[in-house]
């Protein structure tokens, strides 16, 4: 893991490249990341696998969130790896909600690393986000009709109400 | 004419004979039978001691209760109990019901064990529909039974929303005990004696999923000893009236252990004929 300088350098490193590519950094109890702008998470992602002095040749996870009052509102990571250094950096890639009725989008990185593809599949599934260019976006855990992505903050919980005794005066639409 | 029936203890062949003269007698009485030479009052008191009637229903359900057939079905953390129900220490076998078959062509109970998610639902169903008639379904747990701790998007919320079940077993996994104690509820149910439920037991009439006048949507409050003056639609029969609802439950299974005893036991014993039950029900004895 990087430290904190290092993660700058690395930020200062990759803009230098791709310019507007970083828009940030964090870095929180020990961890490194760095904020991506989404448009260019191709170029960031494809500079830290190959470029020289850096090498994350793995990709350990790809996984979706939705920080739902927050704004980008959503985020891909990205947990990147080095193994021979055990080193390991995060890229977030902010995703801003693109409204009702339409879908957030993100280039698909998996013809850089091609075990993203299931769970680009997987972020797809769970939160709707497209990614543009992958090979085969349809769901892998949820049955193929269903309605709405679970995963997402303003997603009902679903199941079936529970009454109790102590409750049944409380919970709406179940008392005499 | 009233045919009065009797237990023929003394003369039936399942007692041990009490000295070597009366197991020469009936070995004697037994080659006279097959000669054909047993003839009159021999020839009643050997029948009546050797035959027993039945209707074929019951002996039907009978071998069925007591010959079970679980498919081979986990579903999740259930399963791990219901593995062990099989095993030595458990030992289904006692009930017959420990040859899992790896077909539900060839297996005729179901069970359910453990949460159901909603990608599972036609594949149960379709194993359910495989499974060759008569089939009963347990389902085993919280989850599989109401959705259990998974309240969520991906669990089916009861696994009746999608197949009849027979019994509900509660519990968090339930221990194998549990399981095979809802196993033995089955047989009851098979052999047509099934035990009270729990509106009958706790007399929570009115508590069905129904809509009540003024209220849409359904109901499931446990309004224990509701009576017909408070308003519930019943669309299961008419409401009962105050008399009935206050008149002794006549079950052997509300009326003490011992009461229920003597009942299983006349229904274990095949040589008493009889389709009434023994008068001593309901009293204590």
């Amino acid at each position: 893991m990087p430290d904190a300088p290092g993660l700058e350098l690395i930020a200062h490193e990759v803009n230098g490249r791709h310019d507007g590519a970083i828009v940030g950094t964090t870095f929180e109890h020990g961890q490194a990341a760095l904020l991506a702008d989404p448009e260019q998470i191709r170029a960031v992602i494809a500079y830290l696998k190959d470029a020289p002095g850096h090498e994350y040749r793995f990709l350990a996870s790809v996984h979706g969130a939705d920080y739902l009052p927050a704004e980008p509102r959503f985020a891909v990571h990205y947990e990147l790896l080095n193994m021979p250094r055990v080193e390991r950096l995060r890229v977030k890639a902010l995703v801003p909600d693109a409204g009702a009725g339409s879908l957030p989008e993100v280039d698909s990185i998996v013809d850089i690393f091609a075990t993203a593809e299931f769970q680009e599949r997987e972020i797809w599934d769970f939160f709707g986000i497209v990614f543009r260019g992958h090979p085969d976006l349809r769901r892998i855990l949820m049955p193929e009709d269903y309605v709405g992505f679970p995963q997402r903050r303003d997603f009902p919980i679903g199941g079936d109400p529970v009454i109790f005794t102590n409750t049944e005066d409380t919970v709406p639409g179940w008392t005499k | 004419m009233e045919i009065e029936r009797t237990k023929l203890r003394g003369l039936s062949p399942l007692d041990q004979p009490t000295s070597p003269e009366e197991l020469r007698v009936r070995q004697t009485k037994a080659r006279d039978m097959l000669r054909g030479d047993l003839e009159g009052a021999d020839l009643d008191e050997y029948v009546e001691s050797r035959v027993m009637t039945t209707t074929l229903e019951r002996a039907q359900n009978w071998a069925r209760g007591n010959s079970l057939f679980p498919a081979t079905f986990g579903l999740a953390c259930c399963a791990i109990e219901m593995m062990s129900m099989v095993s030595a220490r458990y030992d289904t076998a006692r009930f017959g019901a420990e040859v899992f078959r790896a077909s539900p062509r060839q297996a005729d109970m179901l069970i359910l064990s453990g949460r159901v998610s909603i990608k599972m639902v036609p594949v149960i169903r379709r194993i359910y529909d495989q499974m060759l008639e008569p089939k009963w379904v347990l389902s085993m747990g919280a989850c599989s039974s109401s959705g259990g701790m998974f309240a969520n998007y991906a669990v089916v919320q009861g696994a009746d929303k999608f197949v009849p079940v027979d019994i509900h077993i509660p519990g968090c996994p339930p221990r194998p005990e549990a399981l095979i104690y809802g196993i033995l509820k089955l047989q009851r149910k098979i052999f047509g004696n099934p035990d009270l439920g729990w509106r009958e037991r706790y007399r929570a009439y009115g508590t069905e999923e129904d809509e009540r006048p003024g209220q849409a949507g359904p109901l499931s409050v446990a309004r224990v000893g509701a009576t017909p003056a408070d308003g519930i639609v019943e669309s299961r029969g008419p409401a009962p009236t105050e008399a009935e609802l206050n008149a002794p439950i006549d079950h052997p299974e509300l009326t003490g252990h011992e009461a229920g005893d003597a009942y299983e036991e006349a229904a274990d014993d095949e040589r008493v004929t009889t389709s009434r039950p023994p008068a001593a029900w309901g009293k204590d004895a």
